[in-house]
């Protein structure tokens, strides 16, 4: 080890002079002033001692690393639990949204729901929900095409419903509503990239954000595909669906769930089936059951049933 | 309210064009023009610093008259890199637990060790080494509080004797050795923060570090070379030719790859087109168009790489002065053109939505918090303390010597 450090020593070379600003003041050359010589130089030791004990100290920085980590770990367990009833233990749940596609119709009751449970502040550009309309025209006569275009809209996160489409009906291929949500990511891309581990992924499959910790960089919102976050103008940190994890912990349905008219969301957890459940009928029956962008390789668990291609 | 209201208003609103998720369509893009100075400012900081690492390391004499200069004009922006980050956050009171408590997997995390290893182990201790025997001389010259400053910044160590000041030169250059993976590490990895987003095609992307070390480079070494114009001209010393030429050499060289690995990036997203090329295409044809195919790609890489080039071809034919006012030029259209790169990534990853089917509308503001005014401030604060650097450690009569040396 001595000789490698000696070897890199050597192939500094003392042939260099700074040229700018690197001379002394005459002056100074011939100064009387006796000059402290303390030797601090040639001391400066790289020996074994000097390397065992940087060696140690990295060492002991790696130890308290990953203790510090399994000291977060405990933290976030502990916060997660903090706001959940007594009892609740997230990893005997395993929670599932799916959403049946052909059933909705646009009402916006959830999008209004959501809101309200969850004080999502009133604006057109911040929703944990939110419902696209997609209106497919048909092709041009002999355009040699299947479809025309595709036109999606969403005003106003579709709260208070949808206004007719300026597309006549007869030009209508195809048209249907899709609610947008979490996408309550397995390999999250939100939560890879908190620089703070503010928004972590629960054990049952909800992303949370703890606002108490977040710093507001927008990393998370830069890195969801789906347009899911959004800067909360008020507390100014992320903010995102929690599928009403203060909700669900109690037994309960998320809000836009159970305000759902046509039962267009299911929720369910999969640990824990029951009679007639409806999210193990709803697997039953659309195997063909798929997710938003499955490219990008997130593993999203809200499930869309009879999903168009162009839905993104 | 009445819905049919609510919902005409709404149409209004935000300046959508086509689709954008609602959460996206915001007035202005999450991160904004302060989040176009930071990698703008942080590669001027690695670019300058490979600039005197080529004399310390490469032996390249005909630069050491910049060496000291490059040195604290990557200081001077160091210390200014993280102010448009602060600014920025929604709670900036909380942005230590970004160092106390990071987040392993974020590349934003790696921010605090990044930042704090090149600025301790990297430019400063290079600085001092190298400053520490004037640092011990100049103490004893001035009196007063410069006399002060001197005397703390030599930390109590006042041995100039031979084996000492070679012990500093030897430093020097292992920590400059050092330096330069630290410098590609300290901008690569701002590069990786947007290369690694997947949800943006615009950022998603393997070469994204690597156009960031490099356009820093470039950008760094045009600084360097504008500083050290703009110093002579109003310190009334002549530049050094030499310095000049291989300066712009070397700005000529690394701006070649830089275009290279850019024009690559473009061949490679036409070439296999995946689904987000159709947006991209209008993005680059449409907002931005201005700041994209002229701002950067004409004026900040293809005129500068054509005069500079013109440069290496006839350098003979060309007198001093002609070649003076093309590394002039040359270097501000680089500093031009490098900030608009950063623009374009910034705020074109911005502009259109996730689901590939809208365009955002940006219009800059003047003042506030996301306002153009903050940013130009942010900018010229490094300048300012470069301003007092070169006062302090750069005084004129060692600049003399060092001409009288060179000629």
């Amino acid at each position: 080890m001595k000789k490698l450090l000696e070897l890199v020593l050597k192939m500094g070379g003392t042939g260099y002079q700074p040229v700018f600003g690197g001379n002394l003041p005459p002056k100074i050359a011939t100064s009387q002033r006796p000059v402290p010589s303390k030797g601090h130089f040639q001391s400066l030791p790289l020996g074994r001692r000097s390397v065992l004990r940087a060696l140690t100290g990295a060492l002991a920085g790696a130890l308290t690393l990953s203790l510090s980590r399994k000291a977060k770990a405990a933290v976030q367990k502990m916060l997660v639990s903090s706001h959940t009833p007594k009892g609740y233990d997230p990893t005997k749940h395993k929670w599932l949204m799916a959403i049946d596609v052909d059933r909705c119709i646009g009402c916006g009751l959830c999008v209004e729901a959501c809101k309200t449970e969850n004080a999502v502040p009133v604006g057109p550009n911040y929703f944990r929900t939110w419902i696209e309309r997609y209106v497919i025209t048909r092709p041009e006569p002999g355009s040699g095409e299947m479809r025309g275009e595709t036109l999606v809209d969403s005003p106003n996160g579709g709260m208070h419903g949808f206004p007719p489409s300026l597309v006549p009906k007869e030009q209508i291929l195809k048209s249907f509503y899709v609610p947008k949500l979490c996408n309550l990511c397995e390999h999250s891309p939100c939560s890879q990239v908190c620089p703070v581990g503010a928004t972590f992924d629960t054990p049952d499959g909800a992303v949370l954000v703890d606002p108490k910790y977040c710093i507001g960089c927008g990393f998370c919102i830069q890195a969801c595909p789906y347009g899911c976050r959004f800067m909360n103008p008020v507390t100014k940190t992320a903010e995102k669906c929690s599928l009403c994890y203060h909700r669900i912990t109690r037994g309960l349905k998320p809000a836009c769930v159970e305000v759902c008219p046509t039962e267009a969301r299911v929720f369910g957890d999969l640990k824990n089936p029951v009679a007639n459940d409806p999210i193990h009928r709803f697997i039953e029956k659309n195997k063909a059951a798929q997710s938003l962008k499955p490219h990008l390789g997130t593993a999203p668990r809200v499930l869309y049933a009879e999903l168009d291609k162009e839905v993104r | 309210m009445n819905h049919n209201l609510t919902n005409s208003i709404v149409d209004i609103l935000p300046r959508v064009e086509g689709f954008a998720y609602p959460n996206e369509a915001t007035v202005h893009p999450l991160w904004s023009v302060l989040i176009v100075v930071y990698p703008y400012v942080t590669g001027l900081v690695a670019g300058a610093f490979i600039m005197a690492s080529l004399v310390r390391v490469f032996n390249v004499r005909a630069l050491e008259p910049v060496y000291r200069l490059s040195l604290l004009t990557s200081l001077a922006f160091l210390l200014c890199a993280p102010m448009p980050l602060l600014l920025h956050l929604g709670h900036p009171e909380r942005c230590f637990e970004i160092m106390i408590t990071p987040h392993l997997s974020s590349p934003m995390a790696m921010f605090g060790f990044v930042y704090a290893w090149y600025l301790m182990a990297v430019l400063l201790l290079e600085l001092w080494f190298d400053y520490r025997s004037d640092f011990v001389g100049w103490s004893r010259a001035q009196a007063g509080l410069r006399g002060v400053i001197y005397r703390a910044f030599t930390l109590g160590v006042h041995d100039v004797s031979e084996p000492a000041l070679r012990l500093d030169a030897r430093m020097g250059r292992i920590i400059s050795i050092v330096g330069i993976p630290s410098a590609f590490l300290l901008h690569g990895y701002v590069g990786f923060i947007f290369g690694s987003i997947k949800a943006n095609p615009w950022w998603g992307n393997v070469l994204m570090p690597i156009i960031f070390i490099f356009s820093a480079i470039v950008s760094g070494m045009a600084l360097c070379v504008f500083i050290y114009m703009v110093l002579s001209w109003a310190r009334r010393v002549p530049a050094s030719t030499d310095c000049l030429d291989t300066m712009g050499k070397f700005l000529f060289f690394a701006l070649v790859i830089d275009a290279a690995i850019e024009s690559l990036d473009w061949i490679h997203r036409l070439y296999s087109a995946d689904e987000s090329i159709h947006i991209l295409k209008s993005l680059a044809a449409g907002r931005l168009f201005y700041t994209l195919l002229v701002g950067q790609a004409f004026f900040g890489t293809l005129v500068p790489l054509l005069l500079l080039g013109a440069v290496q071809l006839f350098r003979r034919r060309l007198t001093e002065s002609a070649r003076h006012w093309i590394y002039f030029i040359g270097s501000v259209l680089i500093l031009v053109g490098v900030l608009s790169m950063r623009w374009n990534v910034v705020i074109g990853g911005q502009l259109f939505s996730k689901s590939l089917r809208g365009f955002m509308d940006y219009k800059l503001e003047f003042a506030g918090h996301e306002g153009w005014l903050l940013s130009l401030a942010l900018l010229a604060l490094p300048f300012v303390l470069l301003g007092v650097f070169i006062k302090l450690f750069l005084p004129l009569a060692s600049a003399q010597t060092a001409q009288a040396q060179q000629s």
